[in-house]
């Protein structure tokens, strides 16, 4: 396949040249487009043409090699931490069940552990028609080579339509190698999933290119379609009451996994702090100027019992560490309140808390994005500001 | 010892820039760059060769222009490079990627330690890094903080999981992907500068490294993109300014609205 630009149609307007993501389309000296080595065949600017000059060039469907109407099921890794279910795998499960509306297949839990019984019923409870349990002693523990070897075994076995894990490190980590292992397609970090009501297909939605852009991403013959999705980017499942489920259970010593890697020591990262978890998050960055400003916004913090983030350019200067770090390539949050304070909010800040369900921005800079996504913004001196509001907060609690 | 260091060349997205009228990406004019993430692992091979010797390899797949981050990698301290470009392996997902990694790197030949960066700056998924362990059929320790030791065949490593650290070992060979906290990037020196000049990046196409046609470029690829487009940015709050006070006491009020103070 291949994209061109039909010369004849062209009418030398650039947008292509604007549109395109990776700067793969130039002008040539009779002012006609053309598309550079660099293309990725993205298609942008097949969309974004306004004369339909560019087109695609032997574009065939693919014709899948196996009998796709044996996969059935919607499976969710059931991520578990010390023993207990992580939010994350109630969230894989609310969108499980949201894709099971229209496809109608049975959305099933996959969990590795010691003790899973209470954990799948856990699951029941919310909605899930089956679990595929495999318990050891040493499961709670995450260990790749162990994980993608159980992962792959059961999806070989059982077929499933659908794999989700979450984009957490443990997700990211091993559901990539069970996918290679399977030959089939991984969509990573998804934000939203849907099924096309015609092809049945998951439609897997990611953002992309620094949260720039958009793309929604297919798997149209390799079969389980894989897809990871980013933490607090979809609703939990509730719990609907005491329901009956099926569990299927494995037994351990049957999959031969051996793990290459061993495991020496584990130490918690000091001070933790699940910024995921939180439901108010105070976030500093470049505008505090110094690390030792930072006592400024763990006060504030403190008195509305919230967590403390910061930017990307705050953890490069080295004022906090990286734990702390929102955006892209730091953890995404969704809390109800989420403040910043000093940030002008890069794509890539942005990318890591626009969905948070309430933000307030304090910035100097009218200019400045974070406005864009701000329910409030507060053009002032954090250092002004925040101390006044520090002060009426502790005269409130007297 | 011979340490491979993955690397590739992404559009300089944090300079994005967006035309207020059009609201159209401009393009013009930005650079495209190494992945920021990918100088931690160049610095941690050069940091491998000087603690425990051995030569050093960096490996990019992309278009002909890809050449400039081998060079500035040669121009930071790495010994050799190549360039995986055909037009054969346009439109990789992360499957048909990490395989043609894998190829070029057995291509290479008696490595044992191939490095990544966590992710890439443009398309975020961090799956090459784990999918190329598995062409490779080598163990990947993915989130790599710190090197420990190299010692009887066994790479010992600290890597940094979502709430706590985990000290592993892994025989040799090995793939790694690093995180930021690992090291201090280091400034490409002047000698550096002078030889990357100097040195020709070798190209190695679809033939030289042989392989199965169809798990090339798009054929390889399981996954499509079948549509793309700019996300619509968030209703616009209201933005208010005045004095110090009024806006102290304006959040306070909100918060107060919404439970928190």
């Amino acid at each position: 396949m291949e994209i061109k630009v039909n010369k004849e149609k062209c009418t030398g307007c650039k947008i292509c040249v604007d549109v395109c993501p990776v700067g793969a389309i130039e002008i040539d000296s009779d002012g006609k487009a053309f598309i550079t080595e660099k293309c990725t065949l993205c298609r942008l600017c097949v969309k974004e043409c306004p004369v339909g000059a560019i087109e695609i060039i032997g574009e065939e469907k693919k014709k899948a090699d196996i009998d796709l109407s044996q996969y059935k099921g919607i499976w969710f890794f059931a991520e578990q931490k010390n023993g207990k279910l992580s939010h994350v795998a109630y969230e894989l499960l609310g969108i499980s069940l949201k894709l099971a509306e229209t496809l109608k297949e049975e959305v099933c839990g996959v969990i590795f552990t010691s003790n899973g019984k209470e954990m799948a019923q856990e699951l029941f409870n919310r909605g899930a028609d089956k679990a595929y349990l495999v318990e050891e002693g040493n499961l709670d523990e995450f260990r790749q080579d162990i994980y993608v070897c159980l992962m792959t075994e059961l999806i070989k076995k059982y077929k499933p339509n659908i794999v989700l894990a979450s984009a957490t490190m443990i997700g990211r980590s091993f559901i990539p190698q069970t996918a290679a292992r399977i030959k089939t397609g991984l969509t990573a970090d998804c934000t939203d999933l849907a099924i096309d009501p015609e092809t049945k297909l998951l439609q897997q939605i990611r953002p992309t290119y620094g949260g720039n852009l958009m793309a929604k991403i297919i798997c149209e013959s390799h079969r389980p379609q894989m897809a990871t999705i980013r933490p607090k980017a979809v609703e939990e499942a509730k719990v609907i009451g005491n329901r009956e489920g099926t569990i299927i259970k494995e037994d351990f010593a049957s999959f031969n996994a051996v793990c290459r890697v061993d495991l020496i020591s584990k130490e918690a990262v000091e001070q933790t702090i699940d910024l995921q978890e939180a439901e108010i998050i105070i976030s500093g960055g470049r505008g505090l100027g110094d690390g030792k400003n930072f006592e400024m916004i763990r006060k504030f913090a403190s008195l509305i019992g919230g967590a403390v983030g910061a930017s990307r350019a705050a953890v490069d200067s080295g004022w906090i560490p990286y734990p702390h770090q929102v955006g892209q390539t730091g953890k995404t949050v969704k809390p109800k309140i989420y403040i910043a304070c000093g940030i002008s909010g890069a794509i890539q800040h942005l990318a890591g808390m626009s969905t948070s369900d309430y933000i307030i921005a304090i910035n100097k800079d009218p200019d400045a994005p974070i406005f864009k996504v701000a329910n409030l913004g507060i053009v002032g001196d954090i250092f002004e500001v925040i101390p006044k509001l520090i002060q009426k907060l502790e005269s409130s609690k007297q | 010892m011979k340490y491979i260091v993955c690397i590739k060349q992404v559009p300089d997205t944090m300079d994005v820039k967006v035309d207020p009228e059009t609201k159209r990406i401009v393009r013009e004019g930005v650079p495209s760059i190494m992945n920021p993430y990918d100088y931690y692992a160049v610095e941690e091979t050069l940091r491998l060769k000087e603690r425990f010797g051995g030569t050093t390899v960096a490996i990019s797949m992309g278009p002909p222009q890809a050449e400039a981050v081998l060079k500035e990698a040669i121009s930071l301290g790495i010994d050799e490079a190549y360039l995986l470009s055909d037009r054969a392996f346009a439109g990789s997902d992360t499957l048909a990627t990490s395989y043609t990694l894998s190829q070029a790197i057995k291509k290479i030949g008696d490595f044992s330690i191939i490095l990544c960066g966590r992710e890439a700056m443009d398309g975020s998924t961090g799956q090459v890094g784990p999918e190329l362990a598995e062409h490779l059929e080598i163990p990947i320790i993915t989130y790599v903080s710190k090197i420990v030791n190299i010692a009887d065949n066994q790479l010992e490593c600290v890597r940094l999981l979502e709430d706590h650290y985990e000290s592993l070992k892994s025989p040799l060979p090995v793939v790694i992907t690093v995180v930021k906290e690992i090291n201090e990037p280091r400034l490409p020196s002047l000698k550096g500068m002078l030889k990357a000049k100097k040195t020709a990046i070798p190209v190695l196409t679809k033939n030289d490294i042989g392989g199965n046609d169809t798990q090339y470029g798009q054929d390889g690829s399981p996954t499509k993109v079948v549509e793309i487009w700019r996300p619509e940015i968030k209703k616009e709050g209201k933005v208010i300014s005045g004095e110090p006070d009024e806006l102290a006491e304006a959040i306070y009020q909100e918060l107060k609205k919404l439970g928190a103070a």
